[in-house]
Protein backbone atom coordinates (compact mmCIF):
# COMPACT_ATOMS: atom_id res chain seq x y z
CA UNK A 1 0.00 0.00 0.00
CA UNK A 2 1.58 3.28 -1.35
CA UNK A 3 1.20 6.15 1.53
CA UNK A 4 0.79 9.61 1.02
CA UNK A 5 3.70 11.69 2.02
CA UNK A 6 2.76 15.53 3.29
CA UNK A 7 5.48 16.80 4.58
CA UNK A 8 3.85 20.43 4.95
CA UNK A 9 2.88 19.07 7.94
CA UNK A 10 6.19 19.94 9.41
CA UNK A 11 5.71 23.87 9.21
CA UNK A 12 3.15 23.29 12.14
CA UNK A 13 6.15 22.13 14.38
CA UNK A 14 8.21 25.35 12.95
CA UNK A 15 6.48 27.42 16.79
CA UNK A 16 7.87 24.54 18.89
CA UNK A 17 11.02 24.83 17.07
CA UNK A 18 11.65 28.11 17.47
CA UNK A 19 10.53 27.61 21.42
CA UNK A 20 13.14 25.39 21.61
CA UNK A 21 15.41 26.76 20.30
CA UNK A 22 15.85 29.78 22.87
CA UNK A 23 15.85 27.14 26.09
CA UNK A 24 17.80 24.26 24.30
CA UNK A 25 19.12 24.80 21.17
CA UNK A 26 21.02 28.38 21.59
CA UNK A 27 21.98 27.50 25.73
CA UNK A 28 23.33 24.27 23.53
CA UNK A 29 25.58 25.62 21.59
CA UNK A 30 26.89 28.59 23.80
CA UNK A 31 27.80 25.61 26.31
CA UNK A 32 29.89 24.01 23.15
CA UNK A 33 31.14 27.34 22.98
CA UNK A 34 32.53 27.66 26.48
CA UNK A 35 33.74 24.07 26.27
CA UNK A 36 36.50 25.32 24.20
CA UNK A 37 37.70 28.16 25.93
CA UNK A 38 39.04 29.64 29.18
CA UNK A 39 37.79 32.88 30.83
CA UNK A 40 38.72 34.62 33.90
CA UNK A 41 35.39 36.55 33.49
CA UNK A 42 34.26 40.04 31.96
CA UNK A 43 33.55 38.43 28.78
CA UNK A 44 36.68 37.54 27.56
CA UNK A 45 37.58 34.27 26.44
CA UNK A 46 40.76 32.63 25.14
CA UNK A 47 40.74 29.83 22.88
CA UNK A 48 42.17 26.49 24.67
CA UNK A 49 41.01 23.63 22.27
CA UNK A 50 40.03 20.42 23.22
CA UNK A 51 42.28 20.22 26.67
CA UNK A 52 39.06 20.39 28.90
CA UNK A 53 37.62 17.50 27.35
CA UNK A 54 41.21 15.81 27.76
CA UNK A 55 41.14 17.14 31.59
CA UNK A 56 37.86 15.55 32.06
CA UNK A 57 38.30 12.22 30.07
CA UNK A 58 41.49 11.45 32.45
CA UNK A 59 39.79 12.54 35.57
CA UNK A 60 39.73 10.12 38.37
CA UNK A 61 36.99 12.59 39.76
CA UNK A 62 34.70 12.21 36.93
CA UNK A 63 35.25 8.76 36.62
CA UNK A 64 34.25 8.16 39.98
CA UNK A 65 31.65 10.46 39.75
CA UNK A 66 29.88 8.98 36.85
CA UNK A 67 30.43 5.58 38.24
CA UNK A 68 28.71 6.39 41.50
CA UNK A 69 26.08 8.16 38.68
CA UNK A 70 25.78 4.50 36.89
CA UNK A 71 25.44 2.78 40.11
CA UNK A 72 22.14 5.12 41.30
CA UNK A 73 20.87 5.13 38.38
CA UNK A 74 20.90 1.03 37.49
CA UNK A 75 20.19 0.47 41.28
CA UNK A 76 16.82 2.53 41.75
CA UNK A 77 15.72 1.07 38.12
CA UNK A 78 16.12 -2.30 39.64
CA UNK A 79 13.91 -1.41 42.62
CA UNK A 80 11.87 0.86 41.20
CA UNK A 81 10.15 -0.95 38.22
CA UNK A 82 9.47 -4.12 39.46
CA UNK A 83 7.81 -2.64 42.62
CA UNK A 84 6.19 -0.44 40.81
CA UNK A 85 4.31 -2.70 38.68
CA UNK A 86 4.11 -5.18 41.87
CA UNK A 87 2.02 -2.37 43.73
CA UNK A 88 0.33 -1.48 40.26
CA UNK A 89 -0.95 -5.29 40.37
CA UNK A 90 -2.01 -5.11 43.94
CA UNK A 91 -4.44 -2.13 43.63
CA UNK A 92 -7.92 -2.75 43.28
CA UNK A 93 -9.30 -2.61 39.48
CA UNK A 94 -12.61 -0.93 40.65
CA UNK A 95 -14.58 0.92 43.30
CA UNK A 96 -14.25 3.30 46.29
CA UNK A 97 -10.31 2.02 47.07
CA UNK A 98 -9.35 3.12 43.41
CA UNK A 99 -9.83 6.67 44.29
CA UNK A 100 -8.04 6.58 47.73
CA UNK A 101 -4.78 4.62 46.67
CA UNK A 102 -4.25 7.18 43.51
CA UNK A 103 -4.36 9.91 45.61
CA UNK A 104 -1.95 8.34 48.11
CA UNK A 105 0.41 7.50 45.16
CA UNK A 106 0.28 10.72 43.60
CA UNK A 107 1.12 12.23 46.60
CA UNK A 108 5.04 11.74 46.78
CA UNK A 109 4.92 13.11 43.14
CA UNK A 110 3.61 16.50 44.22
CA UNK A 111 5.98 17.04 46.60
CA UNK A 112 8.58 19.61 45.26
CA UNK A 113 12.40 18.18 45.36
CA UNK A 114 13.91 20.17 47.74
CA UNK A 115 11.58 19.69 49.92
CA UNK A 116 11.55 15.69 49.35
CA UNK A 117 15.63 16.15 50.07
CA UNK A 118 14.68 18.39 53.27
CA UNK A 119 11.99 15.94 54.55
CA UNK A 120 14.24 12.59 54.39
CA UNK A 121 17.12 14.67 55.74
CA UNK A 122 15.11 15.36 58.80
CA UNK A 123 13.54 11.83 59.05
CA UNK A 124 16.93 9.86 58.47
CA UNK A 125 18.92 12.02 61.02
CA UNK A 126 20.46 9.69 63.80
CA UNK A 127 19.37 11.62 66.75
CA UNK A 128 16.38 13.28 66.38
CA UNK A 129 14.51 11.97 62.88
CA UNK A 130 11.85 8.83 63.21
CA UNK A 131 13.63 6.74 60.44
CA UNK A 132 17.54 7.83 62.39
CA UNK A 133 15.80 7.08 66.03
CA UNK A 134 14.44 3.58 64.81
CA UNK A 135 17.20 2.13 62.71
CA UNK A 136 19.84 3.31 65.50
CA UNK A 137 17.82 0.78 68.34
CA UNK A 138 18.55 -1.98 65.73
CA UNK A 139 22.27 -1.26 64.33
CA UNK A 140 24.50 1.67 63.89
CA UNK A 141 23.11 3.92 61.67
CA UNK A 142 24.59 7.46 60.74
CA UNK A 143 24.07 8.68 57.04
CA UNK A 144 26.29 12.10 57.59
CA UNK A 145 29.17 10.13 58.82
CA UNK A 146 28.83 6.49 56.79
CA UNK A 147 28.94 6.59 52.89
CA UNK A 148 27.12 2.62 52.89
CA UNK A 149 24.01 4.75 55.15
CA UNK A 150 23.72 7.60 52.98
CA UNK A 151 23.26 5.73 50.14
CA UNK A 152 20.89 3.28 51.68
CA UNK A 153 19.40 6.93 52.27
CA UNK A 154 19.36 8.27 48.89
CA UNK A 155 18.09 5.53 47.13
CA UNK A 156 15.72 5.00 49.83
CA UNK A 157 14.54 8.71 49.43
CA UNK A 158 14.47 8.05 45.55
CA UNK A 159 12.47 4.76 45.65
CA UNK A 160 9.75 6.47 48.04
CA UNK A 161 9.67 9.46 45.91
CA UNK A 162 9.21 7.68 42.61
CA UNK A 163 7.86 4.66 42.49
CA UNK A 164 4.41 6.25 42.52
CA UNK A 165 5.32 7.35 39.13
CA UNK A 166 5.70 3.79 37.48
CA UNK A 167 2.63 2.23 39.86
CA UNK A 168 0.45 5.17 37.83
CA UNK A 169 2.11 4.12 34.39
CA UNK A 170 1.70 0.61 34.98
CA UNK A 171 -1.59 0.87 36.79
CA UNK A 172 -3.02 2.94 33.31
CA UNK A 173 -1.47 0.46 31.12
CA UNK A 174 -3.31 -2.51 33.19
CA UNK A 175 -6.73 -0.41 33.02
CA UNK A 176 -6.50 -0.48 29.17
CA UNK A 177 -6.77 -4.38 29.39
CA UNK A 178 -10.65 -5.30 28.88
CA UNK A 179 -12.05 -7.60 30.30
CA UNK A 180 -12.48 -10.66 28.30
CA UNK A 181 -8.97 -11.18 28.44
CA UNK A 182 -9.06 -12.19 31.36
CA UNK A 183 -11.97 -14.45 30.96
CA UNK A 184 -10.17 -16.39 28.16
CA UNK A 185 -7.60 -17.04 30.59
CA UNK A 186 -10.02 -18.10 33.10
CA UNK A 187 -11.67 -20.17 30.63
CA UNK A 188 -8.00 -21.26 29.20
CA UNK A 189 -7.21 -22.23 32.97
CA UNK A 190 -4.34 -20.12 32.68
CA UNK A 191 -2.29 -19.83 36.09
CA UNK A 192 -1.63 -16.18 37.30
CA UNK A 193 2.38 -16.30 35.89
CA UNK A 194 0.87 -16.93 32.83
CA UNK A 195 -1.80 -14.21 32.63
CA UNK A 196 0.79 -11.97 33.96
CA UNK A 197 3.19 -12.68 31.48
CA UNK A 198 0.99 -13.10 28.39
CA UNK A 199 -1.73 -10.77 28.97
CA UNK A 200 -0.89 -8.23 31.25
CA UNK A 201 3.00 -7.34 30.77
CA UNK A 202 2.10 -6.98 26.53
CA UNK A 203 0.11 -4.78 27.52
CA UNK A 204 1.82 -2.49 29.95
CA UNK A 205 5.53 -2.64 27.88
CA UNK A 206 4.63 0.76 26.16
CA UNK A 207 3.67 2.45 29.15
CA UNK A 208 6.64 0.97 30.71
CA UNK A 209 8.97 1.86 28.44
CA UNK A 210 7.79 5.73 29.20
CA UNK A 211 8.23 4.78 32.48
CA UNK A 212 11.89 3.30 32.58
CA UNK A 213 12.90 5.96 29.93
CA UNK A 214 11.51 8.90 32.62
CA UNK A 215 12.98 7.25 35.11
CA UNK A 216 16.50 6.35 33.66
CA UNK A 217 16.71 10.14 32.45
CA UNK A 218 15.31 11.99 36.24
CA UNK A 219 17.65 9.44 37.88
CA UNK A 220 20.98 10.21 35.45
CA UNK A 221 20.23 13.96 35.69
CA UNK A 222 19.34 14.29 39.50
CA UNK A 223 20.52 17.12 41.48
CA UNK A 224 17.82 18.52 43.90
CA UNK A 225 17.19 15.98 46.09
CA UNK A 226 20.59 14.44 46.65
CA UNK A 227 22.36 17.93 47.03
CA UNK A 228 19.29 18.58 50.34
CA UNK A 229 19.88 14.92 51.98
CA UNK A 230 24.02 15.03 51.64
CA UNK A 231 24.91 17.58 49.56
CA UNK A 232 27.42 14.78 47.85
CA UNK A 233 28.71 13.69 51.52
CA UNK A 234 30.41 12.41 53.04
CA UNK A 235 33.47 13.29 51.58
CA UNK A 236 32.18 12.60 48.37
CA UNK A 237 30.57 9.20 48.52
CA UNK A 238 26.96 10.86 46.83
CA UNK A 239 28.55 13.26 44.82
CA UNK A 240 26.56 12.34 41.09
CA UNK A 241 27.33 13.47 38.45
CA UNK A 242 25.30 16.58 38.60
CA UNK A 243 26.64 17.63 41.81
CA UNK A 244 30.29 17.40 41.16
CA UNK A 245 29.31 19.42 38.31
CA UNK A 246 27.66 22.36 39.57
CA UNK A 247 30.82 22.22 42.32
CA UNK A 248 33.24 22.60 39.61
CA UNK A 249 30.86 25.16 37.32
CA UNK A 250 29.81 27.14 40.23
CA UNK A 251 31.54 26.53 43.06
CA UNK A 252 35.52 27.12 41.30
CA UNK A 253 34.00 29.06 38.22
CA UNK A 254 35.78 26.68 36.10
CA UNK A 255 33.40 27.00 33.23
CA UNK A 256 35.54 25.77 30.39
CA UNK A 257 36.30 22.37 32.26
CA UNK A 258 32.54 22.24 33.34
CA UNK A 259 31.34 22.94 29.79
CA UNK A 260 33.42 20.12 28.62
CA UNK A 261 31.79 17.72 31.83
CA UNK A 262 27.92 18.81 30.44
CA UNK A 263 28.24 17.98 27.12
CA UNK A 264 30.37 14.34 27.67
CA UNK A 265 27.45 13.60 30.16
CA UNK A 266 24.51 15.13 27.71
CA UNK A 267 26.43 12.45 25.26
CA UNK A 268 26.00 10.00 27.76
CA UNK A 269 22.63 10.36 28.87
CA UNK A 270 21.70 10.54 24.76
CA UNK A 271 23.47 7.05 23.89
CA UNK A 272 21.94 5.27 27.21
CA UNK A 273 18.28 7.07 25.91
CA UNK A 274 18.76 5.99 22.66
CA UNK A 275 19.92 2.50 23.65
CA UNK A 276 17.00 1.45 26.13
CA UNK A 277 14.21 2.80 23.62
CA UNK A 278 15.88 1.30 20.73
CA UNK A 279 15.97 -2.32 22.43
CA UNK A 280 12.64 -1.42 24.10
CA UNK A 281 10.87 -0.85 20.74
CA UNK A 282 12.74 -3.45 19.14
CA UNK A 283 10.29 -5.96 17.58
CA UNK A 284 7.38 -3.16 18.00
CA UNK A 285 6.88 -2.73 14.46
CA UNK A 286 5.80 -6.20 13.74
CA UNK A 287 2.89 -6.17 16.37
CA UNK B 1 22.09 42.40 21.49
CA UNK B 2 25.32 41.47 20.73
CA UNK B 3 26.14 37.75 20.49
CA UNK B 4 28.97 38.20 22.88
CA UNK B 5 27.88 36.01 25.56
CA UNK B 6 27.86 33.25 23.86
CA UNK B 7 31.63 33.44 23.53
CA UNK B 8 31.53 32.18 19.73
CA UNK B 9 34.46 30.97 17.85
CA UNK B 10 34.95 30.09 14.24
CA UNK B 11 35.95 26.34 15.31
CA UNK B 12 32.75 25.97 16.80
CA UNK B 13 30.73 27.99 14.61
CA UNK B 14 32.25 25.68 11.44
CA UNK B 15 31.21 22.89 13.71
CA UNK B 16 27.89 24.02 13.94
CA UNK B 17 27.64 25.04 10.40
CA UNK B 18 28.65 21.38 9.17
CA UNK B 19 25.60 19.97 11.51
CA UNK B 20 23.24 22.96 9.71
CA UNK B 21 24.62 22.14 6.14
CA UNK B 22 24.25 18.20 7.18
CA UNK B 23 20.94 18.55 7.52
CA UNK B 24 20.09 20.98 4.50
CA UNK B 25 21.70 18.14 2.61
CA UNK B 26 19.82 15.53 4.09
CA UNK B 27 16.65 17.68 3.11
CA UNK B 28 17.91 18.32 -0.31
CA UNK B 29 18.62 14.39 -0.69
CA UNK B 30 14.88 12.87 0.41
CA UNK B 31 13.38 15.70 -2.42
CA UNK B 32 15.85 14.67 -5.05
CA UNK B 33 15.51 10.60 -4.95
CA UNK B 34 13.03 9.62 -2.18
CA UNK B 35 14.37 6.75 0.33
CA UNK B 36 13.41 8.00 4.06
CA UNK B 37 11.19 4.35 4.26
CA UNK B 38 12.28 2.49 7.55
CA UNK B 39 14.56 -0.43 6.60
CA UNK B 40 16.07 -3.59 8.57
CA UNK B 41 19.77 -3.64 8.60
CA UNK B 42 22.59 -5.27 10.38
CA UNK B 43 21.67 -3.92 13.91
CA UNK B 44 18.19 -5.65 13.30
CA UNK B 45 16.26 -2.74 13.86
CA UNK B 46 14.23 -0.04 11.46
CA UNK B 47 15.95 3.11 10.50
CA UNK B 48 15.34 5.81 8.01
CA UNK B 49 18.28 8.18 6.80
CA UNK B 50 17.65 10.32 9.33
CA UNK B 51 18.09 7.90 12.13
CA UNK B 52 21.16 6.95 10.48
CA UNK B 53 22.47 10.49 10.53
CA UNK B 54 21.80 10.67 14.28
CA UNK B 55 23.61 7.37 14.80
CA UNK B 56 26.40 8.60 12.35
CA UNK B 57 26.67 11.57 14.30
CA UNK B 58 26.29 9.99 17.59
CA UNK B 59 28.82 7.59 16.92
CA UNK B 60 31.51 9.95 16.02
CA UNK B 61 31.27 11.97 18.90
CA UNK B 62 31.95 9.29 21.03
CA UNK B 63 34.69 8.39 18.33
CA UNK B 64 36.28 11.38 19.20
CA UNK B 65 36.01 11.43 23.15
CA UNK B 66 37.63 7.89 22.74
CA UNK B 67 40.11 8.92 20.68
CA UNK B 68 41.23 12.17 22.69
CA UNK B 69 40.84 9.62 26.28
CA UNK B 70 42.96 6.54 24.89
CA UNK B 71 45.05 7.99 22.16
CA UNK B 72 45.57 12.00 22.26
CA UNK B 73 44.60 15.47 20.84
CA UNK B 74 45.30 14.70 17.19
CA UNK B 75 41.67 14.14 16.33
CA UNK B 76 41.98 14.30 12.24
CA UNK B 77 42.46 10.38 12.75
CA UNK B 78 39.02 10.38 15.07
CA UNK B 79 37.57 12.76 12.13
CA UNK B 80 38.48 10.21 9.45
CA UNK B 81 37.24 6.93 11.62
CA UNK B 82 33.99 8.49 11.84
CA UNK B 83 34.11 9.41 8.41
CA UNK B 84 34.57 5.62 7.43
CA UNK B 85 32.33 4.63 10.51
CA UNK B 86 29.56 7.34 8.98
CA UNK B 87 29.78 5.71 5.33
CA UNK B 88 29.32 2.15 6.66
CA UNK B 89 26.41 3.15 9.09
CA UNK B 90 24.43 4.73 5.95
CA UNK B 91 25.38 1.65 3.81
CA UNK B 92 24.60 -1.27 5.99
CA UNK B 93 22.44 -0.67 8.97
Amino acid sequence: MDKTWNNRAWFMVLPVLALVAFNAIIPLMTVVNYSVQETFGDNVFFFEGVIWFQQVLNSDRFHAALGRQLTFTFTILAIEIPLGVAIALAMPRRGFWVSVCLVLMALPLLIPWNVVGAIWNIFSLPDIGLLGRVLNSFTHYNYTREPGDAWFTLILMDVWHWTSLVVLLAYAGLQSIPDAFYQAAKIDGASPWAVFRYIQLPKMKRVLIIAVLLRFMDSFMIYTEPAVLTGGGPGNATTLLSIDLVKIALGQFDLGPAAAMSIIYFLIVLLLSWIFYTVMMRGEGQQ
Amino acid sequence: MGLTWMAWTWQTATFFGVIALLLVAMTVWEFASPGGAPRRGVLGIETTRGDRLFISLLGSAFIHLAWLGLVGPDLWWALGLSLIYAVAVFRWV
